[in-house]
């Protein structure tokens, strides 16, 4: 079951409650592996030729798009590889995930935070001769 | 003679120089060592003992044997750490003025570093996963954890990284960075000794055992419950169970990242954690604590756990306010993740970081205080039972509360600012996890010992033992948070100011009733094994109210000949109110996992690489690492996994035990 077909499934049994044929286990098809890997690896490639090619002229707006694609990549793995919906093992899978994102983001917001201000707070100004 | 290159290559830097054979102190451990090993591996050939270890325990995948295997190694830990903070209390407490005390400094340094780091890794860790592998099972009516195997392969990583951190007593020397192995201390050009890399190499192998433990636990509780327990059903020790264990998954990978890049620092002149080419050491800081906080309720949810188990078995009453207990629980699993800057306001993030994350850590006091009163309003009206058990829970209260208020007072960023690093936060901590963490582990070792064993643990000594620990505790830590008020910082070897002597004398006089206390409870256990006959109880010695009581006491391999069906919380007790009956009939063969070799194995090849790496003995470490992904892939050949015991052995066994009971 991939999970473009989960998706067509969980519409289609979703109204009587029935739970999907393989009791929510992802076992994917042909299909949603090769769009997966096609999207992962374009996903992957235009980085790459940004980057080389610096067809882009500000870094800064290099490295923004390159993470955001990064974030895209994510979400391709864990829908088409990981087969992640709210239906799999009862929750637990979707359940798992949620906590795993929450920590992942406190733990880089919160860092980023703390270095960012200790950075400004304790980094010798210019001109005091330190 | 031989040439120079050649020796390294062979030894790399292992020369006669690594072996401190000037230091007299640690020449005569080494000899007390070598004797006792000696005594110990004798008596087991003589009495022909290997293969019953080796098929009976070692390469057991029962979860029973391997928790009790966990208990074992955290208290012999438990006597090196505690060895450890005899030589530095009584350093303390001799060296004032013109007496320099009898241990130099770079000797000390490794011995704080090597308490801290054997207390929480290899004392705690061990004995809170040991609880939880023997009884969690047991409570859920399932007959062994999910991955018996990977249970197993977890427990001798540990032992690896426990048996590094040993050798680095007689080879080489410890870390002297404290027990995070802090950099600056830690990097290469401060340290460019062994210390770290034992350090680092320890813990790398004891971590990945103790994550592959967490998931193990955590997949057991959510998979393998017996039918009719919903969540709400789950006793609580495994509600705690479940979400310390999702704290070690969570936090786990944080700390061997960390430690990785840390690795590369020293090994391949990388720069995440040095002052150049824009690394940072403060970023280490960041990284270990948002580990270590979280580590923290990694080890007291389990013990809150066990106190909930037992206040409510000996007072007879269901819990009060079960509910409330399991959503603290897990309130307190998430916000142990927003108070990590607490361990380093002094860093300089400034006002606004400080605050937050100061008024989050006083928000984790409310569910915990909340707990205090559910265990409180369970004893209310109750009709106590006081024995062992009850007592620790007891002192836990009384100890624990004051622990709490401390915390809250060094969560305070200003007050912080004249407490940090001072001895008030070390009695502080030392508070919580000895009167938190530790008497909870006693708690629970004397009241699951009969459901281990089939005879309980000898009540004199018991109390010997409990009162050595809380009059003990009470005598060497308070005079530590008078000295840190004072302004007295941790870590130190020497002081100069004589008036302060008074206090450190306490705490070795403290410290040497916390000894007694400790010895008697190794006379604990040996008179009651020696006095078993007499000790001996029913499979319900307790009057317990949890489906671990619910089978024999000790308990079949298979743990239940029928898998329990669950209607209430509380479940033994809801069956005995209702009078259930085990069939005597009917039984059906049991499928279970074989026993294997595999995890010894495996982790002995990690300690080879481990030791190899400390040294720079790279032929070794290339050939350990390529041993154990060979020996991995071909574990993964062994059909033979598995076996079922005949439906008559089944019978037999149950036949037995009723008429044992009768």
């Amino acid at each position: 079951m991939s999970a473009p077909h989960a998706h067509t499934r969980d519409h289609a049994g979703g109204h009587d409650g029935a739970p999907p044929p393989d009791g929510g286990h992802g076992h994917g098809s042909r299909r949603g592996y090769v769009m997966g890997f096609l999207l992962s690896a374009v996903l992957t490639a235009i980085p790459f030729w940004l980057v080389m090619s610096g067809a882009i002229a500000s870094v800064q707006a290099t490295a923004i798009i390159v993470v955001a694609l990064a974030f895209v990549q994510i979400i391709v793995h864990t829908y088409f590889f990981l087969h992640l919906n709210p239906k799999a093992e009862g929750g637990w899978t979707m359940l798992a995930f949620i906590f795993t994102v929450i920590i992942i983001a406190i733990v880089i917001a919160g860092s980023l935070w703390i270095m960012f201000h200790l950075n400004s707070n304790m980094m010798p100004m210019d001109g005091m001769g330190m | 003679m031989f040439n120079e290159t050649v020796l390294k290559t062979i030894f790399g830097r292992l020369s006669f120089e690594s072996f401190p054979i000037h230091e007299p102190i640690l020449l005569v451990t080494f000899a007390g060592v070598v004797v006792l090993g000696l005594a110990i591996v004798g008596a087991i050939t003589k009495y022909k003992l290997w293969g019953y270890l080796w098929t009976e325990w070692f390469t057991s995948v029962d979860h029973k044997k391997i928790g009790i295997m966990y208990i074992i190694l955290g208290i012999i830990m438990l006597l090196r750490g505690f060895a450890d903070a005899v030589m530095m209390r009584t350093q303390q407490a001799l060296s004032f003025g013109a007496n320099e005390g009898y241990l130099n400094a770079h000797h000390y340094d490794q011995i704080f570093t090597a308490h801290g780091t054997i207390m929480i890794f290899f004392v705690a860790i061990p004995l809170v996963v040991g609880l939880i592998n023997y009884v969690m099972p047991l409570q859920i009516g399932a007959r062994d954890v999910a991955f018996p195997f990977l249970n197993n392969f977890s427990f001798w990583l540990t032992v690896a990284g426990a048996l590094l951190v040993m050798v680095s007593l007689f080879v080489g020397e410890f870390s002297r960075a404290g027990w995070l192995n802090y950099v600056p201390v830690s990097n290469l050009q401060n340290s460019p000794d062994t210390g770290p890399d034992y350090y680092l190499w320890a813990l790398q192998i004891a971590g990945i055992g103790t994550t592959l433990s967490g998931i193990n636990m955590v997949v057991t509780i959510i998979k393998m419950r017996a039918p009719g327990m919903t969540m709400m059903k789950l006793p609580v020790f495994c509600w705690t169970a479940l979400c310390s264990n999702v704290l070690v998954i969570a936090i786990f990978p944080i700390l061997t990242a960390a430690f990785t890049m840390l690795m590369l620092d020293r090994y391949l002149g990388f720069n995440f954690f040095t002052n150049d080419l824009g690394g940072n050491p403060m970023m280490y800081w960041n990284l270990v604590w948002i580990w270590g906080h979280p580590e923290v309720y990694v080890l007291i949810l389990p013990i809150f756990g066990v106190y909930s188990e037992i206040t409510s078995t000996f007072t007879g009453k269901r819990l009060f306010g079960y509910s409330s207990m399991v959503y603290a629980t897990v309130v307190i699993t998430i916000l142990s993740f927003l108070v990590w800057l607490h361990h380093f306001f002094t860093m300089g993030s400034g006002a606004s970081v400080n605050s937050f994350f100061g008024i989050a850590t006083m928000v984790i006091s409310i569910p915990t205080g909340a707990k205090i009163f559910n265990w409180l309003f369970t004893m209310y009206r109750g009709q106590i039972r006081f024995e062992l058990p009850m007592q620790w829970v007891v002192a836990f209260l009384l100890t624990f509360v004051v622990g709490g208020m401390t915390g809250v007072m060094l969560a305070i960023p200003p007050a912080d600012f004249v407490l940090h690093n001072s001895l008030f936060l070390v009695a502080h901590f030392h508070n919580v996890i000895i009167g938190g963490v530790v008497f909870g582990l006693f708690a629970g070792i004397d009241y699951w010992f009969p459901k281990a064993f089939g005879f309980k643990l000898d009540p004199f000594w018991g109390r010997i033992h409990f009162w050595g620990w809380v009059i003990g505790y009470w005598v060497a830590w308070t005079p530590m948070y008078v000295a840190g008020l004072m302004g007295v910082t941790r870590r130190l070897r020497h002081l100069d100011d004589a008036t302060l002597q008074p206090l450190f004398v306490i705490a070795a006089i403290g410290v040497a009733i916390i000894a007694v206390g400790i010895a008697a409870f190794i006379i604990q256990i040996v008179v009651s094994i020696i006095n078993r006959d007499k000790l001996r109880v029913g499979d319900d010695p307790w009057n317990g109210r949890t489906l671990e009581w619910a089978t024999s006491s000790p308990p079949p391999a298979y743990n239940f000949a029928f898998t329990p069906v669950v209607h209430d919380l509380d479940a033994w007790h809801d069956m005995k109110e209702r009078g259930s009956k085990v069939p005597d009939s009917g039984f059906l063969p049991i499928h279970m996992p074989r026993n294997t070799g595999t995890g010894v194995i495996l982790s002995g090849l990690a300690a080879v690489l481990g030791f190899a790496m400390v040294w720079y003995i790279w032929w070794l470490a290339g050939l350990s690492f390529v041993a154990m992904i060979g020996y991995g892939i071909f574990h993964t050949f062994n059909y033979n996994r598995d076996y079922h015991i005949p439906a008559e052995d089944v019978a037999e066994t149950e036949r037995k035990h009723a008429l044992a009971g009768a």
